[in-house]
C-alpha cells in the first residue's frame, strides 16, 4: 500500500449530505474483477449525463456542467470536501478504489458511514472527521478562491485550511502506524499466528461444533 | 463481574488479542463469499502466495449478478447473457475450485442470496462471528451472531489469517413494546426505527433489537429487521436468542447434531444481555403506534406511514435536510403530490435479502389471492432468495397463486434490488419494492424506489398505487 505521511492539494467542495456507495460507484462497474480503473466512473450518474456502461470510453459523453468535478477550476483536485455521513449504504471497496483512481488522497467530512471509513485505510486514502464548524470554514474559504490548497499531515494530525488556520483530528494509532508506512495488515496479522492457534485450541474446546469440516 | 450485553458477549468470546490503542484482533467463524467483493480477494491471496487460513469456514454462492429470468438460468453460468457479469460469476467458480471452498454454483439448487442461503442451511449459528463482503450481513445478527459487511481487502484478510482487525462497537438497545396491529410486519417495524433514528441514528453502535415487538416475530421477521441495521447506520444488528432461534436452527444440514446439539444449546441459552446491562443508548418504539410504511424519497430515512402527507422540503428547518428533501422531491418527480396513493406505479418487485423468504412470499401471496394485478403496471416480480425457498413455494402452490394474479414468478438471485442483472426500472419509473435502498439509481439509472413490506407491495400491485393493505384485504 501506498504510505500517507503529508499531502498538500486541491481541494473539491461536494456539497450534498448523505452522499451513498451507489452515487460514488454505481453498480453496473461492480462487475469488473480488478482493483483498479474506477476512477473514470467515480461519481458516474453525478457527472455524466447519460447512463455509463462498463468498458465504455468515458470522453465525449455529456457532462453534467454543474458538478463540482465538472467545473475547470476544481480539475486535478485531490482532497474531497464532504458532508455528513459521506460513504453510506453498500460495503463496497469499488468506492474508496474509484476515489483513489480518481486521484483523491483524503476525504474530509463531519461524519463518514462505518465501513466506507474503514475501507478508506486499506488503501492510503486518509478520511478525516472535521467539526461541523470546521468543515464549513473548508467550504467557504475553497470556494472563495480558485486553487485553495489544504495541507494534511497525518504524523501531526493536522489539517491547515488555504488561510492558514490549523484543525486537528483523531485518528487510531494502527491505523495511523499503517498508513504512514504503507504497510499491509495482513503481513502484521500473521505475525500473530501464535495468538490466533492458541486460541482456537481454545475455542475447539468450548465449542467443537464451530470447527466442523463441510462436506461439499 | 460485570453485566454485559449480547454484543460483549460475542465481542469477548472471539477476542485474539486486544490492542493498546483500543482496536483487537477478533477470531471470524464463517465468511460468507459471492461474485461482487471477492475476485480481488482472491487475487490478493495468489499475488502474495497465501492460501486459506481454514476453508470450512467458508462458503460461497454467486447472488448479485445472476440473471432470474427461465431462459437464461437453463444452462447455468454459461447461459448468462451480459459478458461481464458471465466472467464474474465463472471467476467465483474458479476461485472456490482452485481454494477447496464449499460454493452453491448456479446450477445447485442451494444457490441464493447469501443472506438467505447461510440461515437456510444452517451455516449460520447462534454465537458466531460472520462476516461477508455485503453490508447486509447484520441479516445474521437475527441468531444472536456478531455479523457484519465488509470490504474486500478485508475479505482478503479473513480468509488469509481468520482474524479481522476491529475496534468495538458502543451498544445501543431499540426496544419495540407492545404488540404489532393487523398486516404490520417487520419490515414496517425496522422502517419505523430508521425513520425514527435516522439512516446516521446507528453508526458507531452495534443495535440490540429487544422487547416483545420484536421477540414475537419469526426467524424470518428477524433477520429482515437485522437486515436493515445497516440502514440505520449500524454494522451490527443483534437479537438475543430464544427458543424461536433454536427451533429454526434445528436439524439443518450445517447444524450441530447429536452430543454436539446439546452442548450447542447450552451455551447459546446465554447469548442474551443480562439484565443489568448497561447501553450507551436506548430507544424506545411502541409498536402499536406502527403503521404500514413506505419510502417516499431517496434514503431510508425517508419514511412515511401510508396515511401521512409526503414532507415538503420548505417545512423543515435544518438547511442540510432542506436541501436534501428538495433534491429527494425532484429526483422521485413528486411534485403536485400530497401523499403516496398519489404516486402511480410502474413496477413492483418482491425479493432481495430483506424480503425473499418463505414467509414474505406467503404473505405476498395472502394478498394477491384471487385479485389481479392493476393494468397500469408495466411489471410485477416475485423472486425468491434461493433454490430452496422456490422449491418450498411450488410446493405450496404459490407461484400459482402469483402467476394467476399476473405476477412473474423467478429464479433465485439479488435481481431488481440493486440491478446488477437485466431486471431493472427505466428512467422516471416508480417501484414498489421489499428491498432495503431507495438510493438514487439504486434500482435502475433515473429509477425511482419506494422502499415496502412484502404485504404492501402486493397490495400496490392489486391497486397500482400505494394503499394501506388493511383496506385491500376489507373488499
Amino acid at each position: 500500500m501506498r504510505p500517507f505521511t503529508k499531502h498538500t492539494g486541491l481541494a473539491a467542495p461536494l456539497d450534498l449530505a448523505n452522499v451513498d456507495t451507489d452515487m460514488i460507484i454505481p453498480k453496473q462497474f461492480l462487475k469488473s474483477i480488478k482493483r483498479t480503473g474506477f476512477g473514470k466512473n467515480l461519481f458516474d450518474e453525478l457527472r455524466y449525463q447519460d447512463e455509463g456502461q462498463p468498458d465504455q470510453p468515458c470522453e465525449g459523453r455529456p457532462l453534467r456542467e454543474e458538478f463540482v468535478l465538472n467545473q475547470p477550476r476544481y480539475a486535478g483536485s485531490s482532497v474531497l470536501l464532504a458532508r455528513q455521513n459521506f460513504g453510506c449504504g453498500s460495503s463496497r471497496e469499488h468506492a474508496p478504489w474509484a476515489l483513489d483512481d480518481y486521484g483523491f488522497r483524503s476525504v474530509i467530512a463531519p461524519s463518514f458511514a462505518d465501513i466506507f471509513y474503514n475501507n478508506c485505510f486499506k488503501n492510503g486514502l486518509l478520511p478525516i472527521v472535521l467539526e461541523s464548524e470546521e468543515v464549513d470554514q473548508l467550504f467557504a474559504e475553497v470556494s472563495a478562491k480558485k486553487g485553495a490548497q489544504i495541507v494534511i499531515d497525518l504524523e501531526a494530525q493536522t489539517v491547515t485550511s488555504p488561510s492558514g488556520t490549523e484543525f486537528s483530528f483523531l485518528v487510531d494509532n494502527f491505523r495511523k502506524h499503517c498508513l504512514l508506512n504503507g504497510l499491509d495488515d495482513i503481513g502484521l496479522t500473521l505475525q500473530q499466528e501464535d495468538s490466533i492457534r492458541r486460541y482456537e485450541e481454545k475455542r475447539m474446546n468450548e465449542a467443537p461444533w464451530l470447527f466442523l469440516s463441510r462436506e461439499h | 463481574m460485570s453485566a454485559k450485553t449480547l454484543y460483549d458477549k460475542l465481542w469477548d468470546s472471539h477476542l485474539v488479542q486486544q490492542r493498546d490503542d483500543g482496536s483487537a484482533l477478533i477470531y471470524i467463524d464463517l465468511q460468507l463469499l459471492h461474485e461482487v467483493t471477492s475476485p480481488q480477494a482472491f487475487e490478493g491471496l495468489r499475488m502474495a502466495g497465501r492460501k486459506p487460513w481454514r476453508i470450512s469456514s467458508s462458503l460461497a454462492t454467486p447472488d448479485h449478478n445472476v440473471p432470474t429470468t427461465k431462459k437464461e438460468r437453463i444452462s447455468g453460468v454459461e447461459g448468462i447473457e451480459d459478458p461481464v457479469s458471465k466472467i464474474q460469476v465463472t471467476t467465483l467458480d474458479d476461485n472456490c475450485n482452485e481454494f477447496g471452498i464449499t460454493e452453491f454454483n448456479m446450477k445447485d439448487i442451494r444457490q441464493g442470496i447469501v443472506h438467505v442461503v447461510g440461515p437456510e442451511q444452517g451455516a449460520t449459528l447462534p454465537g458466531m462471528t460472520v462476516v461477508c463482503g455485503d453490508s447486509h450481513t447484520s441479516t445474521h445478527g437475527a441468531f444472536g451472531a456478531l455479523a457484519h459487511g465488509i470490504g474486500t481487502s478485508e475479505v482478503e484478510h479473513v480468509l488469509a489469517t481468520q482474524c479481522l482487525v476491529q475496534k468495538k462497537s458502543r451498544n445501543m438497545l431499540v426496544r419495540v413494546d407492545g404488540e404489532l396491529s393487523p398486516w404490520v410486519s417487520a419490515k414496517d417495524v425496522v422502517l419505523a426505527i430508521i425513520g425514527a433514528i435516522g439512516t446516521a441514528g446507528g453508526t458507531g453502535y452495534a443495535i440490540e433489537f429487544g422487547g416483545t415487538g420484536i421477540q414475537s416475530l419469526s426467524m424470518e421477521g428477524r433477520m429482515t429487521v437485522c437486515n436493515m441495521a445497516i440502514e440505520a447506520g449500524a454494522r451490527v444488528g443483534l437479537i438475543a436468542v430464544d427458543d424461536t432461534t433454536i427451533e429454526y436452527v434445528k436439524g439443518r444440514p450445517y447444524a450441530p447434531k447429536g452430543e454436539h446439539w446439546d452442548m450447542a444449546v447450552e451455551a447459546w441459552k446465554d447469548l442474551v444481555s443480562d439484565k443489568d446491562a448497561q447501553f450507551d443508548e436506548v430507544v424506545v418504539i411502541k409498536a402499536e403506534d406502527i403503521k404500514p410504511q413506505v419510502t417516499w424519497g431517496t434514503s431510508p430515512e425517508m419514511v412515511i406511514a401510508i396515511d401521512e402527507a409526503i414532507p415538503r422540503a420548505e417545512d423543515q428547518t435544518d438547511p442540510v435536510k432542506k436541501e436534501g428533501y428538495a433534491r429527494a422531491w425532484k429526483y422521485m418527480g413528486l411534485e403536485g403530490k400530497t401523499t403516496l396513493a398519489d404516486v402511480t406505479l410502474d413496477r413492483v418487485f418482491i425479493g432481495s435479502c430483506t424480503n425473499s423468504r418463505i414467509e414474505d412470499l406467503r404473505i405476498a401471496a395472502d394478498v394477491v389471492k384471487g385479485r389481479k394485478v392493476a393494468s397500469s403496471l408495466k411489471q410485477a416480480i416475485v423472486v425468491p432468495g434461493s433454490g430452496l425457498v422456490k422449491a418450498q413455494a411450488e410446493k405450496e402452490g404459490l407461484h400459482h397463486i402469483f402467476e394467476e394474479a399476473g405476477l412473474e414468478w423467478r429464479e433465485p438471485g439479488c435481481s431488481m434490488c440493486l440491478a446488477m442483472n437485466a431486471d431493472k426500472l427505466g428512467a422516471g419509473e416508480h417501484c414498489a419494492s421489499t428491498s432495503n435502498r431507495n438510493f438514487e439509481g439504486r434500482q435502475g439509472f433515473g429509477g425511482r424506489t419506494h422502499l415496502v413490506s412484502p404485504a404492501m407491495a402486493a397490495a400496490a400491485a392489486i391497486a397500482g398505487h400505494f394503499i394501506d393493505v388493511n383496506e385491500l384485504v376489507k373488499h
